[in-house]
């Protein structure tokens, strides 16, 4: 009530620091990639025709779809199996899974090199105890980044499951087994759709956060592994090629959004019951 | 078979011990690594040694960098907890639909990927000469920290009861007062988690940094990621664990200052 007045005071920093350091920046990156070097969508037109980069934008889809659905895939088990232990247990999971989430992704790369690597502990172990005569080449290929990306983004996936399926009565289930369902019928005509809700929530944050990686696949992939992230940094970093950065800078930008906008109107949608 | 309890359970069980894996393993491999007594990366390591921690504490590299990092970080994680916390108090009593507007424009660091902010503030800043300065370095982590800062007090805010501050003024305190000792007591808990959370993430900052460094001025996951790049030297895992022990000592203090408030410990 006090603040009534003076409140829009308070607003003023932090929008100034914003306004100043972050709005006007990334509104200078999108006239950047429009003006140079002549006005024109030719940056565009470069990035929708050329190979190369056609080939990391597929990357970069790809990796971010593959990455998804292997995170519901280990995420929907970890959840049902969150949400059916004892408590103790589940402490444990969460902890476990939240973990990651709290150590810098730098780390926890560098821990995947040591273990993947040639000389790494894995390979070390397998071919010690006789299994392998060669070591595997586990690391700067797309097995490594999905095996780090996966392991980064699987809380978004875990928890929105986990909140559904808490909730979930499990009497549906045996309903449907008892009116003569087979365990799979029921499960993929019942289970599964009720928990559809929480699979798309978290779908959807693990695929749009996975789009803008950068440090997992750099340290982690191999030369054709390299996603939008990536390209963004090496041409400015090492071709200072401006134009060309700030016009795939914008294309992550719009298409991150668009995928935002859409969640919320899905969210919207649910929200009303329908 | 799929009827019985025994085999879900089992397969349960098989599950979660190969999550705690997945998920720990990393962690726990970097941890033992960095104290191994060998000179070369090797597991299980065969003795106990400090000798990383000494290594990364003579080397001039390391503590500088370390240095860098801690200068970069109390004053970004200060700024952003004053601007984000008087933000989040003017946001909560704002009535007007711009509300919502300010607050998105305020947390879009925290949506928009992470290289897209980096580049456009590289470009920026190279123009306004804040490249490769302390001072540019530190403006770039409020920004990525101070959303955080906002949603947790934000989120305190949304449940703090409004009335205890009218009841503080119609006893004659001033609106300041009223601040001072009813408002800013009942919200501290958030503001230092908001704050905590600002800390460990602009420590654990690379991307934005690695952008706005120079070899003068490098902050510690740079010097981190060019080491990567070239071998993985134990040192690596020492300093690896000193990030890992802010993060978890930020954790516990949080965890400590909200359950005095309190307060039921969150993520």
């Amino acid at each position: 009530m006090f603040l009534k007045n003076r409140n829009i005071w308070l607003l003023a920093p932090a929008v100034l620091l914003i306004g100043i350091c972050f709005l006007f920046p990334v509104s200078w990156l999108l006239q950047r990639s429009v003006s140079e070097p002549v006005w024109g969508l030719q940056n565009y037109i470069t990035i929708f025709s050329k190979t190369i980069y056609l080939g990391v934008l597929w990357n970069t889809v790809a990796i971010a779809g593959v990455t998804t659905l292997l995170c519901a895939l280990i995420g929907f088990p970890v959840a049902y199996s969150m949400a059916h232990s004892s408590p103790w247990i589940r402490k444990v999971l969460i902890f476990s899974v939240l973990i990651p989430f709290w150590t810098s992704i730098l780390v926890r790369s560098f821990a995947w090199l040591v273990i993947l690597q040639r000389g790494g502990i894995l390979n070390d172990f397998l071919a010690g105890i006789g299994l392998i005569a060669e070591p595997l080449d586990l690391v700067y290929n797309r097995f490594g980044v999905l095996l780090g990306m996966v392991q980064v983004l699987l809380p978004f996936m875990v928890f929105p499951l986990f909140s559904v399926i808490t909730r979930i009565d499990g009497s549906y289930f045996s309903a449907a087994t008892n009116l003569g369902a087979t365990p799979i019928r029921a499960f993929f005509r019942v289970y599964l759709p009720l928990c559809l809700p929480g699979l798309a929530t978290g779908a959807m944050l693990v695929f749009i956060i996975s789009l803008g990686y950068f440090i997992t696949p750099a340290l982690l992939g191999g030369r054709g592994d390299i996603m939008i992230a990536q390209l963004i940094f090496e041409r400015i970093d090492e071709f200072g090629d401006w134009p060309l950065a700030s016009a795939l800078a914008i294309v992550l930008l719009v298409g991150t959004g668009l995928l935002f906008v859409l969640v919320n109107a899905l969210i919207k949608i649910r929200g009303r019951g329908i | 078979m799929f009827q019985s309890e025994r085999f879900w359970g089992g397969l349960r069980g098989v599950i979660n011990v190969l999550l705690v894996i997945y998920m720990l393993a990393p962690l726990v491999v970097t941890l033992v690594i960095s104290f191994s007594s060998a000179l070369y990366l090797t597991f299980p390591p065969p003795g106990f040694s400090l000798q990383w921690y000494e290594k990364m504490f003579s080397n001039p590299t390391w503590t500088r960098a370390l240095w860098t990092s801690l200068k970069i970080l109390v004053p970004a994680a200060f700024i952003a907890t004053i601007c984000g916390t008087a933000a989040a108090l003017a946001l909560n009593r704002m009535t007007s639909r711009w509300a919502l507007v300010i607050r998105g424009v305020l947390m879009a660091p925290l949506i928009i990927p992470v290289i897209i902010t980096a580049a456009a503030i590289f470009g920026v800043f190279r123009i306004w000469g804040l490249y490769g300065t302390l001072h540019g370095l530190i403006i770039a982590h409020v920004i990525l920290t101070l959303p955080f800062v906002l949603s947790t007090v934000s989120a305190n805010l949304a449940v703090f009861d409004r009335r205890l501050e009218d009841a503080a003024m119609n006893c004659g305190a001033t609106p300041w007062m009223t601040f001072r000792r009813v408002t800013l007591p009942l919200i501290s808990p958030s503001v230092m988690s908001g704050m905590l959370f600002a800390m460990v993430i602009s420590f654990d900052e690379l991307i934005v940094s690695l952008f706005l460094s120079t070899p003068r001025v490098r902050p510690v996951t740079v010097q981190m990621w060019s080491n990567i790049k070239g071998d993985t030297d134990p040192t690596i895992a020492a300093i690896a664990t000193v990030l890992f022990m802010f993060s978890l000592l930020a954790l516990l203090m949080d965890g400590i200052a909200r359950r005095r408030s309190g307060q039921a410990p969150g993520l």
